[in-house]
């Protein structure tokens, strides 16, 4: 049945018809490559990420290499603000906190990687299939996208980017602590380099969010009055078509940079000193 | 050479079949020459539509094997020997016949976007634009209007209720080239959010991946948008600055 929807404009030309008869035939797809890999690539590796997540977040030990003569501390711990930590980087949670530091720590990243323009694309068409592939039709009746409760709390993502800066200061100190090693001595173990790769990647994913490209410069109309902001929002620019990659690169290399840590912290492997 | 396998959308707004064609290849085709050889061999009545063959009038927009493309830049050397080619129309708009869709709820949704309205001219009855203000808008006016990225939109290819309060990704970018504009003075964010459903995109970038001029859509100005709006209604921060530092809006807010 075809019916007409004036949008409250009672003008006849801009008034849309919808439910018109439309060609080709009723069905899913007719695309015939692998649009589903991507999507099962997407689910799989997400997949992966959250269970080693739980457990990481739930492990609550071995996160702290000090014992083994190692300044490293893992991610999913910095920084570790309960008294009880294993390596406190400020003593904000009292000693009545008892379970995971890292329970309280991931929030922010994981706000942040949530509601990211990213991760939303990916979670929507590999969780959601809304829409699984481009011209694979989504199973959904109705469709409100991000206009209503909940999926409208994306538009905090900025507030995330402001904890995700913060965080990437933490990382970057975490990571200069690294060359600490004791008796006062400056050195360098396979470990110091794995937390510098850490914090150069949460830094390039920090740095190519769209948020940040807004708040540089993309709200602007008169770049020309606005000389420094240009040059920052170019330098964003630059980088955040690349903000996919630095999504899945620095996901991955943050498991395993906790990993690793966990390993010689536990002495499941001990790490080399280059000097 | 071999034969083309060719199954073609025949129909009307009564309905339709795909018809199985089959003709001879022929070296450095596009999918629009082996149409129109159909056309001119087998099929006089198919209808087409088509105009520059060169991929810059947007005219012969269709779907091959389910993904939307213009069928004059699609070479038929990318497909394996003996496979099926499949052309189907749009799957987002009314079918008139063939080939052929009813493309007008673009242009009634663009008659919809409140025009640019330039601020005062300067002293010496001038306007003046600078390189760096103007040149972000530039890769917006690339489009050709083939509506590609409005047909695989899941927003109203999925969901035609909501063609009458959603703009599209083509709109958008129309949206995104006036808000960017530095000269302009009206205020379309809360006309994009509340009537022209910024909000229902859920940023998946079909329309970036099927873009022929290679617009970047989504990063370039839909998400701009979004973070527009967000500045301009959800965040608190901005709100506050705006009250203690008493900045008013340097633009006026349209309706429609």
């Amino acid at each position: 049945m075809t019916t007409t929807n004036t949008n409250s404009d009672n003008n006849s030309i801009t008034a849309v018809e919808i439910g018109k008869p439309r060609g080709g035939p009723n069905v899913k797809t007719l695309r015939k490559d692998k649009w589903w890999l991507q999507p099962l690539f997407t689910s799989i590796g997400l997949g992966l990420f959250v269970i080693y997540g739980i457990w990481a977040a739930f492990r609550n030990g071995n996160y702290f290499a000090g014992a083994m003569g190692r300044n490293y501390l893992s991610p999913f711990y910095s920084p570790c603000v309960t008294h009880g930590c294993q390596y406190t980087t400020v003593p904000i949670v009292g000693s009545w906190y008892n379970i995971s530091p890292a329970i309280i720590i991931l929030i922010f990243p994981m706000g942040f990687r949530m509601s990211c323009y990213y991760y939303r694309k990916a979670y929507y068409r590999s969780f959601w299939f809304s829409p699984p592939a481009c011209a694979v039709s989504e199973p959904h009746k109705k469709y409100s996208g991000e206009s209503k409760f909940p999926l409208i709390l994306n538009n905090i993502h900025r507030y995330f980017w402001y904890a995700a800066v913060v965080f990437g200061v933490v990382l970057t100190v975490d990571a200069v602590n690294a060359f600490r090693f004791p008796n006062n001595q400056i050195g360098m173990g396979l470990g110091t380099v794995v937390l510098v790769i850490n914090a150069v990647l949460i830094w390039l994913y920090t740095l190519s969010c769209h948020s940040c490209r807004h708040l540089t410069g993309g709200k602007l109309n008169l770049f020309s009055k606005a000389p420094i902001r240009l040059w920052f929002w170019k330098k964003v620019s630059k980088i955040n078509p690349h903000h996919q990659l630095f999504a899945w690169l620095s996901l991955i290399w943050i498991a395993f940079t906790d990993f690793y840590v966990y390993m010689v912290a536990s002495n499941m492997i001990h790490d080399p000193r280059f000097f | 050479m071999a034969d083309l396998n060719v199954k073609l959308w025949r129909g009307d707004d009564n309905g339709g079949e795909l018809v199985d064609y089959t003709i001879e290849a022929q070296e450095g085709e596009v999918v629009l020459d082996v149409v129109h050889r159909i056309q001119a061999t087998q099929a006089p009545d198919l209808a087409v539509r088509w105009n520059c063959k060169a991929g810059k009038c947007g005219s012969c927009s269709a779907e091959i094997n389910g993904k939307p493309s213009l069928m004059c830049m699609t070479r038929t050397s990318v497909f394996e020997p003996g496979e099926t080619i499949t052309i189907t129309p749009m799957k987002t708009f009314p079918i008139i016949r063939d080939l052929v869709t009813d493309v007008s709820f673009n242009f009634k949704m663009l008659k919809k976007v409140p025009a640019l309205k330039p601020k005062a001219r300067e002293a010496d009855g001038t306007y003046r634009m600078f390189q760096e203000d103007i040149e972000r808008g530039q890769e917006f006016r690339k489009c050709i209007e083939c509506f590609l990225c409005q047909n695989v939109c899941h927003v109203i290819r999925d969901h035609e209720e909501n063609k009458t309060n959603y703009a599209g990704p083509r709109l958008f970018i129309r949206y995104a080239d006036l808000e960017m504009h530095p000269l302009d003075t009206n205020d379309r964010l809360s006309l994009l959010q509340d009537k022209m459903g910024l909000g229902m995109c859920n940023i998946t970038k079909c329309c970036t991946e099927v873009c022929p001029e290679h617009i970047h859509i989504t990063d370039n100005a839909i998400i701009p948008l979004k973070e527009r709006v967000v500045g301009d209604r959800y965040d608190p921060l901005v709100w506050l600055g705006k009250k203690i530092f008493r900045k008013s809006k340097t633009k006026v807010a349209v309706t429609e």
